[in-house]
Parts: C-alpha cells; structure tokens; sequence
C-alpha cells in the first residue's frame, strides 16, 4: 500500500523514479530542478538505488548520455529547466526521431535574458514541436504520478517516444506537500522492465540514427509524427491502468466544474489551482464559471478540448510564456482547435506569471471579468499581460 | 529499414537500419560530373590512388593496375591530383 508523507515535490520526484527502476541517470544541475538530480545522485551514493548516475559536464551532455543509454536499451531519466533545456535543444530531436523513451522532468524557469531563475513557460514553449510527448502536472502528486506514467506509456513498444514531464519552478519544485508514495510491488505490477523496439547490441548491429537524404527524409518525418498522434490510444490505457492500481484519475484535458458554464477558464501547469479557488468561490455565488486544464500539451488533444468547451460562451486563456510576435503558444492551439466548430466561445488571451510572477486570486477573478467585457467587446490586443504596471 | 517498399508506413520505429552495411546499396556516384581516366602506360602501379581515394572505390585490377568503381565515385579528382605519374585525367562524363 502507499503511504501519504509530507516532502519536498522534487524529492517527490525523485522517490517516483527511483520507484521506477531507473537504470541510468544523466543530469546537470540547474535552478529550480537541482533537487531533482540531487536527491536521485544522493539515493545512488547510498546504495538505495541501483542506478549509474553520470554527472556529465552540462545539459548538452545529459541529454546526449541519455541518448546513448536509451539506444543501448536501459531505463533512462534526466531532469532540466529553463536555459538547460535550451543547451539540451539540439539533442531533443535526436531523442524524439530516434524513438527513445527517456523521461525528463522539466522544472519549469524563464529564458534568460534580464538571468530569471523563477518559473514561466517559455523554457517548454521553445521546445514544443521537437516531438516529446508533454505533460504538465499541476501539484506534487500528479508530479509523481505523471513521472510513472512518463516511463509506461513513453517505454511501451506501440509508442516509443520521450516524455516531458512539466512542474513549476518554485511555486511546485520547491514546496512541501502531501504526497501519496507508491509502494514497490504497486509500482512494478504498473511498471513492466523496459523491453525496446531496437538496442544497440553488438552480437546484433543495428544503426539508429542515420543519414537520412532527401529520397528518404519526408517519410521519416511522416512515420514520426504519424506514430506520435497513434501514441494517444496507449496514453489513454495508461491512465486507466494508473487509475485501477492507485485511485487517481487523469486525462489529456480536465475539466473543474465545467458542466454548465457560460465562461471557462482556461490554464496549464500549477496555476490552475488559483484558478480552481476562484471557480469554487465564483459558483458558491452562482455564476456559471469553471475551469479547462491542459494536461498533454504534446500530441496537443484538439478534440478532446472541442469537447469540453462545447456550449460555453467565453474562454479565457492564460498562458505563462509569450510566443514572440504572434499569439501566445496555449491560446494559439485553442483558436487552432477551436476554429473548424461552427459553434464556438469567444476566445480572450491573457498572459502572465512570467518570471516567477504569481497570479493570485483578485487576479484571475480580473480576468474573468475582465475577458467577459473583452470578449463581448472584442479584443483588439494579441493578449493582455496580468499586473503589468 | 522498412518491411516492404520505403513508404512512411513500413518504417522500423525511428528509422532504425537493422541491416548492416547495406550503405552499400547508395549510389554515391550519381551527382559526379567528371570521371578519372587511367592511363596504363604511364602507371607505376604505386596504389597511391587507392589509398588517397575518400570513398574508397578505387580498386585494383589483376594486372595490378587501378580503376574506380562509377557507382560509388564522386568525381572528386583527388586521384588524379596525387598521381605521382599524371597517369590519371578527369575526363567529362559525357566525353567518354
């Protein structure tokens, strides 16, 4: 049985992929993830892991190591944030085309520059169509159990594709929470060993990775990314078999008292919880209020975010990252989804939390009111920033 | 590389090429727009073309002289400009 203890949600983290039976760990240290690699290099050193820990040179390298450890056929995991995830770019797509299944959790931080160790999402905004499968959790709990998810479904034959596992820099890294701890034997009846498509086996050679010219490429690409929307059906049955072993349910959008409601919020990552506290207090009144969460970002689930939009007048979207010159990356994939409806809510974007900014409670209760005027009246703004002074 | 024909469809997961060497199947030779010409009576038989060839595709005959195998040659030339003797010219494709 699992046992409910209070720790910190990157030794949450930790204790998931430890439970996983991680084989091989190559990380960087990089604020706010450090805990992460941390509390894993410290599980190896006293022998409560029986990992190799490769404390590379940098996140290039981590990402790299992690490559060669996938091809040769052992669990792998790595864990990043902001600007180590930029160093990390080049080698993310080598992962993705490749078909490797290792798991990254991504702390998320701001790019730098003014230097922000805080949280935003532009760090996984930048890297969104490099081919992961990317989840966000919003709380340690789903941080733990996303984490075991990532290897299951990442790790299965039919889908063989890394996995992003998203939690926010501070505002969820570095807190103290309840958190229900797998046991052992839940874990591995969850959690089959790792059996690839392919390894790099001597006494069997075969070549990943290689020259692709352009008689070739295309259909590569198309097998990719054909395989990666395939992906969602496994995706599903792993979210099922979670739910029978450990009683917690989850899905690709997820909705908080979204029946009925004229106005849906709109949110990815932790701060969906305000947002939640400000559902509860705006139905206690009788509004119809409620609240999407995007919970995979990557393949993104258009229809399913149809679904759970469909009768609701006014959707306001709040992203974390800015997407230079255009719209803002969650509101862009919503008016993208949304667009083919013939009935369709009147789409509001706000952006804000950048940098380690909260958005308390007043502030998303401005937005609702605030995107129901602009929504009536029409946004003539790409989006408007929360608390900007 | 693929079960049956190369479409998108019969891939092996990532592209993965799980028969080796067959890198041998690719033309190289096909975007070559001269090709080397030996001229027997002034070869030494010195090989220096073989070791100096990147591809490697220049071969040796059983007279012991050399000649380059057109489905892997890039036309690059290098043979021709190492030959101690000048025994070997690049020649127009379509020349000869």
């Amino acid at each position: 049985m699992s046992h409910r203890t209070g720790l910190e949600v990157s030794h949450a983290a930790a204790e998931a992929v430890k439970l996983a039976r991680v084989e091989v760990v190559a990380a960087y240290p990089i604020t706010p993830n450090t805990h992460v690699p941390e509390r894993i290099a410290e599980m190896v050193a006293n022998g409560e892991l029986d990992a190799e820990f490769i404390p590379v040179e940098s996140e290039h390298s981590a990402m790299s190591a992690c490559v060669g450890s996938s091809a040769a056929g052992a669990r792998t995991f790595t864990a990043t944030s902001g600007q180590g995830l930029e160093l990390m770019h080049e080698v993310m797509s080598v992962a993705s085309s490749m078909r490797l299944p290792i798991v990254l959790s991504l702390a998320n931080r701001a790019l730098s520059s003014p230097l922000s160790v805080w949280g935003d999402h532009s760090d996984v905004m930048a890297i969104r169509d490099c081919g992961w499968i990317q989840v966000f959790a919003e709380n340690g709990q789903q941080t733990f159990d996303l984490l075991l998810w990532a290897f299951r479904v990442g790790e299965d034959p039919r889908v063989s594709f890394p996995v992003i596992v998203n939690f926010d820099g501070f505002h969820v890294t570095h807190v103290i929470e309840p958190v229900f701890i797998a046991d052992q034997a839940e874990v591995d009846r969850y959690l089959p060993p790792f059996k690839p498509n392919a390894v790099l086996d001597p006494r069997r050679p075969v070549t990943m990775g290689a020259y692709g010219p352009p008689f070739i490429y295309s259909e590569t690409k198309k097998a990719q990314d054909f395989a990666l929307h395939q992906a969602k059906e496994v995706m599903l049955q792993g979210f099922a078999e979670f739910e029978k072993i450990f009683g917690r349910k989850y899905n690709f959008v997820e909705t908080y008292k979204a029946e009925g409601a004229k106005v849906l919020l709109m949110v990815i990552g932790s701060f969906a919880e305000t947002a939640m506290d400000l559902v509860d207090k705006l139905r206690e009144k009788g509004e119809a209020v409620g609240l999407v969460r995007i919970r995979l970002w990557r393949p993104f689930p258009q229809e399913e975010l149809r679904q759970a939009v469909r009768g609701a007048e006014t959707l306001i979207v709040l992203d974390r990252a800015i997407s230079f010159g255009t719209l803002a990356p969650v509101v862009s994939e919503a008016k993208a989804a949304l667009y083919p409806e013939e009935k369709r809510p009147k789409i509001v974007s706000f952006v804000g939390g950048l940098g380690g900014r909260d958005i308390r409670l007043e502030e998303f209760e401005y937005m609702v009111k605030r995107g129901i005027e602009l929504a009536q009246k029409g946004q003539e703004e790409i989006y408007e920033t929360i608390g900007i002074r | 590389m693929a079960d049956g024909p190369l479409t998108w469809k019969n891939f092996i997961g990532g592209f993965v090429v799980d028969k080796p060497g067959n890198a041998a199947e690719y033309q190289t030779g096909g975007w070559r727009s001269q090709k080397p010409v030996w001229d027997n009576t002034k070869c030494i038989k010195c090989g220096v073309c073989y070791i100096y060839c990147p591809e490697p595709c220049i071969r040796q005959t059983a007279e012991g002289y050399f000649e380059s195998d057109l489905f892997y040659c890039k036309g690059c030339g290098i043979c021709a400009r190492e030959c101690w003797t000048n025994a070997i010219k690049m020649v127009q494709e379509e020349e000869v």
